[in-house]
């Protein structure tokens, strides 16, 4: 068993391990003797092949979350305040000193 | 139109110049592209819906301020996000100061394990460090359960549990799609401590997923 093989070996990466060091493999800043540790694993692994995949849906399910609107009232008020301050009305604290 | 790329130096440039001189469709065109980031972002901040959408138009008025000083140093976009974070953070400070319960309950900085140790085998098991049993695939599983709106709506709360720095981070790199070098540049932090943060928030939301997907 292929497994067993690679589970000899010394520089072995356990599935515990594996799941701390999975941002660092998906943002591509794993060291080359770890990624090569790394997909090792991963080749002979489905468990960790699953938690991986889950990690990538896990960042899907986040990136449909972005939609988020305003109130219409909220964007009325917006265009009052651009163009009061084109018309040098608008006032912060800083606005004042130049 | 012109066929810039949107969010592109020569885009920008010319969207800061118009902005400058107080062009009313240039304003537009950013609150369109920003908008909606804007108020996300304050929301990982500030405790109601109203609150966050005061801080974005005080960010705005801090954009139209600040444009002439604008130095083009950084990304329009990530000079923008840092007003409102900055905007964002005085006054989810100053609820804090306002609501005393969460002064009992500071933010929590876990330093735990990603993933429960029961999962994995014992020192004693030759497989030890192994799963116990194989976490499932959930690319099996349909998308119209992986995105239910009861899906989201338990993400969200887990993203509203996170401590703020983790919130942030994941905000920023997952919800809204930036970069990690860009959300170094919003929020000021080191390229390896996004990284670890990054590395708890999205631990903590899988395990939301998990919980949910298998309770």
């Amino acid at each position: 068993m292929t497994n067993h093989e690679t589970r000899q070996m010394s520089t072995d990466m356990t599935c515990q391990e594996l799941v701390e060091l999975i941002t660092e493999y998906l943002e591509g800043t794993l060291a080359p003797t770890e990624r090569m540790r790394f997909d090792a694993h991963v080749r002979t692994c489905p468990g960790c092949a699953a938690y991986i995949e889950q990690m990538r849906t896990t960042i899907g399910i986040l990136g449909k979350l972005s939609e988020e609107s305003m109130s219409a009232g909220a964007e009325r008020d917006l265009l009052a305040t651009f163009r009061n301050w084109k018309s040098g009305g608008a006032a912060d604290g800083d606005a004042r000193r130049t | 139109m012109n066929s810039t790329a949107v969010g592109s130096p020569t885009d920008e440039l010319e969207l800061v110049l118009a902005l400058r001189a107080g062009d009313e469709d240039a304003f537009t065109k950013l609150v369109n592209r920003y908008q909606s980031s804007m108020l996300r972002v304050a929301l990982t901040y500030v405790g109601s819906r109203a609150v966050a959408e005061e801080v974005v138009q005080e960010a705005w008025l801090g954009v139209l301020n600040g444009i002439g000083r604008f130095e083009r140093r950084s990304q329009l976009k990530t000079w923008i996000m840092r007003i409102v974070v900055n905007r964002a953070k005085r006054r989810g400070s100053e609820e804090a100061r306002s609501v005393p319960l969460s002064v009992t309950q500071p933010a929590r900085e876990d330093l735990g394990p990603s993933v429960d140790p029961d999962r994995f085998r014992g020192p004693d098991d030759p497989w030890a460090g192994h799963w116990r049993s194989s976490p499932p695939n959930w690319a099996a599983m349909p998308e119209p359960r992986l995105l239910s709106r009861e899906m989201l709506n338990e993400v969200r709360r887990a993203l509203e549990g996170l401590p703020e720095k983790q919130r942030e981070v994941i905000t920023l790199r997952d919800v809204l799609g930036y970069s990690g070098a860009e959300v170094c540049n919003v929020l000021t932090i080191s390229e390896t401590n996004q990284r670890v943060l990054l590395h708890r928030a999205r631990s903590r939301v899988r395990a939301a997923v998990e919980r949910y997907l298998q309770p």
